[in-house]
């Protein structure tokens, strides 16, 4: 490993970046200017998910995938710094929003820090190449944030797994193509103690996918159904049993999407996931100017506090990352970003929703994206929820960060079986 | 607030043993009754730690310690609100930047001197009592007569202006805006001292009633003060944004530790999850406040193109989110945190101070959403 010896300095690294995105990455469209809801159907999200294989392709192809991922797997065994740079120039470019997120990272962050040799060298370049699209089977319906009580069961059989039980919550299972699945593989023991982790393709007979109708109209969120699903155990990623370990390393990388991942690129300034594809509140400008409202005091303060919480975030993750990368904070505080994005995002859906009034529950043909606002609100909570709720942050942060007493526990010192849990549910 | 340089460290560090010394909370209720809050030697001896040099000119007499006086200036103020200090930070620090950067040679030959010294204290006469409080607005008049200028118009609230020898008074004329350097004995001049909420704060009201000032006393250009004014103003609330950080650290932290040590059923309140959760919120907005504060002070210093925008967003979040940090921690203390013996009013009054001066939160909300319409361009 001396891939510092002759590594390409920052500066030289952005410059090439620079001459190369002009020809080979299309341009972003401009940010503000209207409100533009965003809603696609299955060919259109097949569409656009093959758009953004492309673009990964097209990185890959010009050595700028995997910033950080040793060359032996097909990434450029660059630095933190090499990346940052490259999201600072990529900025008024596209770019593969959709691989970041989970399939960078979490998913791929785990393969680098948990895979064995043969693992890597097999998963992660077809990643990098925009490939394989990578998806969570974590959650289960008998309990959203606890994890740890997953039901979904491996039972060993030689050389390989069987695998039953559910998972849920996995944006896109329909058309991603492999998962990292958390499973229990040991019912006697207590719950952190009987887990392992299983990386499984997600089309294979014994997976049915289900796909969940949102309040939206949304079908993007999946349930799937396993039944005698066979695993070889080479796709085991770390030991049998500590399944916990990998899990919690896990959910950190998923708690650095917001920022501080050095696997994600995206734009500087602009968090990995879009979390409001709109442009939010102050996309709405034009049309507030339109009714005569832009001089209202009430619309200045809600857009002026939008804008507020966009300046105001884009400082705290860098702020917090900082804080991580120098050792000055523990990676817990992540938990800090992770409840921003939540609750700010949520207030951001309230002032869309404050401002577009009545158009916002009753609209004509030509008004459909003003009522997309209003379904936009019913779904606000989403962002509270999905990645872990801002209650498992809050808990993070006072438990981890501030060194708070731990809630009292029932299901730590005894076998798994003897715990108390829901009925299966249908 | 943001990663120091050695140079920085040390002025933090003893400024920090300094008001550790001279401002133990006990003394600071004591300071009630004092008319302005601190003893003049108090400040001259901070003056000579640097506290009012920080963001004048070297040529003229003052000097940073890292080439970033604004954030050097910022790391003070930290101190101060972590200590409740008390003290004419802003106003002496604004005066003096003004004098330093567009003042006659006369002006930084006499007044700047003292300011510089702590020998003189300054204050920003900018505000201008309600219906006139919009930010921005200025309806004091100046106009120009054979002598000099005729000044007629209220200033209020004008912090420190009650131990203020000099007020920089910005004032409409013809033309536009234009600034004045006014000793506090100015004929025409009448100084009535206002009641407080923050007890180490003096703050007056200026009746300028024919005032007549000779010519020597603008600053700058007349009718051309209005970008000198918006970047003065943007350094103030930067000052006042880092002092409120400081409180909100001192709150967080006494709070935090209350909470870890005391009982309540049995089991120590920093046990009850509805007690955490509440502490992760205000942790969170800390360590937000904490980040834009530093943002905006460094984006005064290299005066950046988003300069007003991160002050804008840097005054509007602290100043909500600050107070509401402070009243959760008195609500966690419960009626001890509404007791004069306690401490924690002392930071309360500060943080509660400083949020509607220099703009409200809802102004600066405002203001942002102004910088979006002009930077889309014409409708």
């Amino acid at each position: 490993m001396n891939e510092t010896d002759d590594m390409e300095s920052v500066e030289d690294f952005a410059a090439r970046a620079r001459a190369w995105l002009p020809g080979n990455m299309p341009r972003a469209a401009d940010g503000i200017g209207g409100y533009k809801a965003v809603r696609r159907s299955d060919e259109e999200e097949l569409a656009h998910i093959d758009h953004c294989r492309s673009l990964q392709r097209r990185l890959f192809d010009g050595g700028f995938a995997g910033i950080c991922v040793p060359r032996a797997y097909g990434g450029q065994g660059l630095t933190d710094a090499h990346q940052a740079a490259f999201n600072r120039e990529i900025r008024g470019y596209e770019y593969p929003a959709d691989t970041q997120v989970p399939t960078l990272t979490p998913c791929m962050s785990v393969i680098l820090e948990f895979g064995t040799e043969e693992q890597k060298m097999r998963h992660v370049p077809p990643i990098l190449r925009g490939e394989a699209f990578w998806m969570q089977f974590l959650s289960e319906p008998s309990g959203g944030s606890d994890l740890a009580g997953a039901l979904t069961t491996a039972v060993r059989d030689g050389d390989e797994w069987v695998l039953n039980g559910s998972k849920i919550w996995t944006t896109g299972a329909w058309w991603a193509d492999w998962a990292l699945c958390l499973a229990r593989t040991n019912w006697d023991v207590p719950k952190h103690r009987g887990m392992s982790v299983f990386m499984l393709e997600i089309h294979q007979p014994g997976i049915e996918v289900h796909r969940i109708e949102m309040l939206s109209g949304s079908r993007e969120f999946c349930q799937e159904f396993m039944t005698d699903v066979r695993v070889p155990d080479s796709q085991r990623i770390g030991p049998v049993g500590e399944g916990w370990a990998v899990a919690v390393r896990w959910m950190y990388h998923e708690r650095t999407i917001a920022g501080g991942s050095r696997y994600v690129t995206s734009p500087a300034g602009q968090p990995a996931v879009a979390l409001d594809p709109t442009g939010g509140p102050p996309a709405l400008l034009p049309l507030l100017r339109s009714r005569g409202l832009a001089e209202d005091t009430r619309v200045k303060e809600e857009i002026g506090e939008s804008r507020a919480i966009t300046l105001v975030g884009n400082a705290l993750t860098g702020h917090i990352a900082e804080q991580i990368r120098t050792g000055a904070a523990s990676e817990q505080w992540a938990a800090i970003t992770r409840l921003w994005y939540g609750t700010t995002a949520a207030r951001n859906s309230t002032i869309a929703f404050d401002l577009i009034g009545s158009s916002a529950v009753a609209w004509s043909e030509e008004e459909q994206d003003l009522g997309e606002i209003g379904i936009r609100f019913l779904m606000r909570q989403t962002s509270c929820i999905a990645g872990g709720t801002t209650e498992m942050a809050r808990n993070a942060i006072s438990e981890r960060v501030l060194g708070m007493p731990g809630e009292r526990r029932v299901d730590v010192d005894v076998p798994f079986r003897d715990v108390p849990r829901n009925a299966p549910s249908s | 607030m943001f990663t120091r340089s050695e140079d920085q460290q040390l002025l933090e560090d003893t400024t920090k043993r300094f008001l550790e010394a001279e401002c133990p909370l006990d003394k600071m209720r004591d300071l009630a009754t004092h008319s302005s809050g601190y003893e003049r030697t108090f400040w001259q001896r901070g003056a000579e730690l640097g506290w009012t040099s920080l963001v004048v000119p070297e040529e003229v007499g003052g000097g940073s310690v890292s080439d970033q006086g604004v954030r050097d200036l910022a790391l003070v103020a930290y101190q101060f609100g972590l200590h409740a200090a008390p003290g004419p930070l802003t106003g002496s620090n604004v005066v003096a930047a003004a004098i330093g950067r567009w003042g006659t040679r006369e002006q930084q030959a006499g007044p700047l001197k003292e300011l510089l010294s702590g020998e003189a204290a300054g204050a920003w006469a900018l505000a201008e009592a309600p219906p006139n409080d919009a930010l921005g607005r200025i309806e004091l008049r100046a106009a120009e007569t054979p002598d000099g200028y005729l000044l007629e118009g209220v200033k209020s609230p004008v912090e420190a202006g009650m131990d203020a020898s000099y007020f920089l008074v910005t004032a409409r004329s013809g033309a536009g805006l234009s600034q004045f350097l006014v000793p506090s004995g100015a004929p025409g001049l009448r100084v009535a001292p206002l009641h407080s909420l923050d007890m180490t704060k003096s703050f007056a009201r200026l009746e300028f009633d024919h005032a007549q000032l000779p010519r020597c006393s603008v600053i700058g250009e007349v009718g051309t003060a209005a970008a000198a004014v918006e970047w003065l103003s943007d350094l103030a609330v930067t000052v006042q944004v880092a002092e409120m950080c400081g409180a909100m650290r001192w709150a967080f932290d006494t709070t935090l530790e209350w909470a870890l040590n005391r009982y309540s059923f049995g089991r120590p309140l920093a046990s009850y999850q509805e007690i955490k959760h509440r502490f992760a919120d205000m942790k969170l907005w800390l360590e937000a406040s904490l980040a834009i504060a530093a943002q905006a002070a460094d984006a005064v210093d290299r005066d950046l193109a988003e300069r007003s925008e991160l002050v804008s967003a840097a005054k509007f979040y602290v100043a909500k989110y600050g107070l509401e940090l402070m009243q959760d921690c008195v609500q966690m203390h419960g009626g001890i945190g509404v007791t004069f013996d306690h401490h924690l009013h002392l930071f309360l009054r500060r943080v509660a101070t400083n949020t509607p001066l220099f703009g409200t939160p809802g102004q600066h909300a405002a203001r942002l959403t102004d910088i979006l319409e002009a930077r889309e361009g014409p409708r």
